[in-house]
């Protein structure tokens, strides 16, 4: 009995770790869509620059970080990596998703699109082969709990958690609160909001539209490059397609919550994470995608704007 | 030159006369070594993206929707046609008209359920579900070992020939523009351009859109029967790849224009068989993605989006022009 | 409109134009490999190892065909590791370039469909590292495919060898199967292991699976962890198995790994560190045991690319070697004059051992070795002969 009860623990730190991942990404595309109601398909190449950046960064500051202590490092490397995906996101959206804002919506996805197979092939260009990632600090396991098997003897059952599952879930968790703290309490979230309510009407109280939507996009694209470095460092071998599934994923988290709304990415992220997990567990782990999606095209049709989000008033 | 290519936009006989020759063409590299075998998987290539692209156009375009799971649609056709020939009916090249037909109507029958389980949703909602309905389809044929699980099925007849695409890209097109240019067109248009309005005005937007997915499902079964009698398929093949690739071809011709999709089609499988030819690697992809993005900045509708090739027209629309 | 006219005008003027072609005598060979895509160390090796061969046998005149000695001229063809570029590579091989043979796809999920344009062409094909059944054999009719060959061994032989010394060397009594359900040759893999295992007298305690592209196998391994067993069977390529490995071993799995040819690649090492350390995997030769031909061959591959050669390299080495012996003996570039020489070639010394075509198959009769990831590098641990 107990044996089953540590399966299943084990199991929801599995589930806690990619969930947290998904939402950090699905909070991207979430934020972006919130304000300028437009897919950033671009998002999930953005995320695995993450990792790549996070490799590059370790390689050139390998000198100086030895003198600091291993989480120190860890929270320098992880901000920078922010602030270059970020400004990347936001350079793109000004190159080009600005010149497209008066264009067709279809328009600027199909080029954000572009835009993600552009850095997915440059990046290949650049890193042919699988890379491995750094590692920032040791990573310990600790056993929670132990106990002999049931079944055969010497062996024993355990519930572990490493320093790196406890690191992304809390990274994550704090970044989510500081978003959410941000769109809810300060100034700029106030106009994020007001944009995503009504945006023809905003520019005429004297927001400055562009630059929400750049900071907007800074944001967003940082949140997901703090996503690829921790997916970089959880899932150690990195290559430049790997943003294609775990973004597509991310986005179908974000829509399941509600897309425009932030605790809905979060929830979305964290409930495909424990629908792929509670697959895997209940049935052939080689019907985890058709029950998962399955699970969440049913969702859908039952709440078609998403668990927590909001019909669209629509005007004629 | 520009008046003369002018004087050949213009000319209603030229596409009778291309589809005439097309299909004499066609019917000749069966007997005659024309082009070489590669030409001609080039050819037929082609000829299903045009497939594809034109009925994708027709929900995405035309209906202004975001569907994303068109690769899904061409994997049903593609396996029920080939289950249909190699299994059910083995060796009787005369039933493939059949399969073709068989592999269509099953894609139209779940593209059916899917518009009948998604009707309350638009937009956005609607692209992820039609990618949750892309991976699902994709998993459920990995699951499938009847039709040969992950190795997909081996060993199709190569019954898919230059002819038959040629006669499967000229009905698709025949349907699509009269569909277009039907009231039924009208009422999906006027859908994209106000759904409360339309409904309004007394388009019955619930039967215009269904049947537009079941349209455009049913042709993309058709394509996905083409390519499945190339060769084999494999369940890897319709992935989320195949259907960004479809979209790129679309809005790259251009939305709501039948010529654009041909061009699209054109353009895009030409540039992707070319590059790889020049040994280029990974190059292609990233002159391929440069190439969509400056296009999409100095030409947001595509190459002729919201514009048609005269041939395509019909004569009451341009009567109506000639007066503005 | 006239824009768009011209566009098209200029696009197929530059197609007509690009197409030029030259026309010195030489016996052209295609190479269809993985270039890009998800396994581009095989393409790579696959590639070198051919351009080295070439240049070796150009140096030194070229091929004896007949009466007159050729160069060979080689075309190369990406297939992006997808199974439809892999098919029409080959149809642009055969067709268009009209080599005399084509070498590779190397990866079973390319090579399958390239063998049935290969096959339906008469051209021959041989692959230096698709180890399916199916490349060979046709699956509608069950008769080996008359014009398609490989230079290594199948998978069936494989799963025997490696499940024996599971039994035998590892004395493991429970295995578990972790495998990627999507892709052609794990596939296989796996279900061959799983049954020549059981029939030898092992059990199979759990039979897992995942998709192509997961990073994260924490759900199936914690469910393999939770039957316990003495091994765990790895059928997986260079790029997923570090990743499985390392998971495993922070999730307290302490069992044995054990993989198939896909692991050969070098980057293995590279990427899975400490926790592939000791595992065991089944390859096509060792450089550690090599015959004086291989040891030459390890040398210039060495001098030239600055690393050593790995499996891929030394069968893609081996195939040309097979397909050039079969063009001189036969004396013809005719295609069906070299396969019937290449079927008759009473005994092959390569780079992987000897070997020798299955009478009325494309299959080789050849030996195998266990390798084990020792310090970094991969040891000889056993031969095992058919």
């Amino acid at each position: 009995m107990l044996d089953h009860v540590l399966y299943l623990a084990q199991q929801s730190i599995n589930a806690l770790q990619q969930g947290s991942i998904y939402a950090l990404i699905a909070l991207g595309y979430t934020m972006v869509y919130g304000v300028l109601t437009m897919i950033n398909f671009a998002h999930g190449d953005l995320f695995m620059l993450g990792a790549f950046a996070c490799m590059l960064l370790v390689s050139v500051l390998t000198p100086v970080l030895v003198v600091f202590p291993p989480l120190l490092s860890f929270i320098v490397i992880l901000l920078l990596v922010m602030i270059i995906i970020g400004v990347l996101g936001a350079s793109i959206e000004r190159v080009a998703y600005r010149p497209l804002r008066n264009a067709p919506r279809v328009s600027a996805i199909i080029t954000a699109l572009g835009c993600g197979l552009l850095i997915q092939s440059l990046t290949l260009v650049i890193f042919p082969y699988s890379k491995s990632m750094p590692k920032l600090f040791t990573n310990t396991t600790f056993e929670l709990f132990e106990m002999p098997h049931p079944d055969a003897a010497g062996a024993s059952v355990t519930l572990t958690i490493t320093a790196l599952q406890i690191v992304i879930i809390c990274v994550s968790l704090i970044l989510m609160v500081a978003l959410d703290f941000l769109i809810r309490k300060t100034r700029y979230g106030m106009a994020m909001r007001a944009i995503s309510f009504d945006s023809r009407t905003v520019p005429l109280m004297g927001i400055p539209v562009d630059r929400i939507i750049s900071t907007t996009f800074l944001i967003g694209a940082g949140l997901g490059g703090a996503a690829g470095m921790l997916y970089g460092l959880a899932y150690p071998v990195i290559a430049p397609s790997m943003g294609i599934l775990v973004g597509w994923k991310a986005f179908i988290a974000a829509v399941v919550g509600g897309i425009g709304s932030i605790r809905g990415a979060v929830l979305g992220g964290f409930l495909l994470g424990a629908v792929e997990v509670l697959a895997v567990v209940m049935f052939d782990s080689s019907y985890r995608d058709l029950i998962s999606y399955s699970l969440l095209l049913l969702i859908l049709i039952f709440k078609p704007y998403g668990l927590l989000g909001q019909a669209p008033n629509q005007k004629v | 030159m520009s008046a003369f290519l002018s004087q050949i936009a213009r000319n209603r006989w030229i596409l009778p006369t291309l589809v005439v020759t097309g299909f004499a063409v066609s019917i000749l590299s069966h007997y005659q070594p024309i082009c070489s075998g590669y030409t001609q998987i080039i050819l037929i290539t082609i000829g299903i993206n045009i497939i594809l692209c034109v009925s994708l156009n027709l929900v995405n375009g035309y209906m202004g929707e975001f569907s994303v799971g068109h690769a899904g649609f061409m994997s049903l056709g593609a396996y029920t046609s080939a289950v249909f020939t190699t299994k059910w009916t083995p060796d009787i090249p005369m039933l493939f008209p059949v399969a073709v037909i068989f592999g269509g109507v099953m894609a139209a029958i779940i593209g059916l359920l899917l518009a009948l389980l998604s009707f309350k949703t638009r937009g956005d909602y609607l692209a992820i579900i039609t990618l949750a309905f892309l991976m699902i389809v994709k998993s459920s044929w990995e699951n499938i070992s009847y039709v040969g699980g992950p190795a997909g099925l081996l060993g199709v007849d190569k019954y898919t020939t230059l002819p038959w695409t040629f006669f499967w890209v000229v009905v698709t097109m025949f349907v699509i523009r009269n569909l277009v240019y039907s009231k039924f067109g009208r009422a999906i248009i006027a859908i994209r351009e106000d759904e409360i309005a339309a409904n309004a005005m007394g388009v019955r937007v619930r039967e215009a859109k269904i049947l537009a997915f079941v349209v455009s499902s049913f042709f993309g079964g058709v394509a996905g029967a083409l390519y499945s009698h190339l060769n084999f398929i494999n369940p890897k093949y319709f992935d989320i790849v195949k259907s960004t690739e479809i979209l790129v071809m679309v809005y790259l011709g251009g939305i709501s224009s039948l010529g654009g999709s041909i061009l699209g089609a054109v353009v895009f499988t030409f540039l992707f068989y070319q590059l790889e030819n020049m040994g280029l690697g990974y190059w292609r992809m990233v002159i391929l993605s440069s190439l969509l993005i400056l296009l999409m900045l100095f030409r947001p509708r595509g190459i002729m989006g919201m514009r048609e090739l005269t041939w395509f027209l019909p004569k009451r629309e341009l009567k109506g022009r000639r007066k503005l | 409109m006239k824009s768009i006219l011209i566009l098209l005008g200029s696009l197929s003027l530059a197609v007509l134009t690009g197409c030029g072609k030259s026309s010195e005598p030489s016996v052209k060979i295609g190479l269809n490999t993985e270039l890009t895509g998800e396994m581009p160390a095989v393409g790579a090796s696959s590639q070198n190892a051919a351009k080295l061969f070439v240049e070796q046998i150009n140096a030194a005149g070229g091929i004896k065909v007949g009466e007159v000695t050729l160069p060979i001229n080689l075309v190369i063809g990406d297939n992006g590791a997808k199974a439809d570029q892999a098919a029409a590579v080959a149809q642009r091989l055969i067709t268009k370039d009209e080599v005399v043979a084509m070498i590779g796809p190397d990866a079973s999920v390319c090579a399958i469909p390239a063998s049935d344009i290969a096959e339906a062409a008469k051209c021959v094909m041989i692959s230096p590292w698709s180890t399916n059944h199916d490349t060979t054999l046709d699956p509608s009719t069950g008769k080996p495919k008359e014009y398609v060959f490989r230079a290594c061994f199948t998978d069936t032989f494989q799963a025997q060898v490696l499940a024996k010394f599971a039994l035998n060397n590892i004395k493991a009594k429970t295995a578990a199967v972790f495998y990627d359900s999507s892709s052609e040759a794990p596939n296989q893999q796996a279900a061959l292991f799983k049954k020549t295992f059981e029939n030898d007298g092992g059990q199979i305690v759990s039979f897992e699976t995942y998709t192509t592209g997961d990073k994260d196998f924490s759900a199936q391994l914690t469910k393999i962890k939770s039957t316990n067993p003495e091994m765990i069977f790895l059928p997986a390529y260079y790029n997923d198995v570090p990743l499985i490995a390392q998971q495993a071993r922070s999730l307290g799995i302490t069992a044995q790994f054990v993989g198939s040819d896909a692991w050969s690649s070098p980057e293995i090492i590279k990427l899975g560190g400490a926790a592939i350390e000791g595992s065991y995997f089944c390859n096509h030769y060792s450089t550690q045991i090599a015959t004086p031909i291989a040891q030459k061959f390890m040398a210039d591959y060495k001098a030239k690319y600055g690393q050593e050669p790995d499996d891929v390299a030394a069968l893609t080495y081996d195939a040309f070697g097979l397909l050039v012996e079969a063009i001189s003996d036969g004396g013809s570039l005719d295609r069906q004059a070299i396969r019937g020489a290449l079927a008759k070639i009473p005994k092959y010394d390569g780079i992987t051992g000897t070997m020798q075509f299955q009478p009325g198959s494309g299959n080789p009769i050849k030996s195998a070795v266990i390798l084990q990831i020792k310090g970094g590098e991969f040891v000889w641990v056993a031969n095992a002969q058919p």
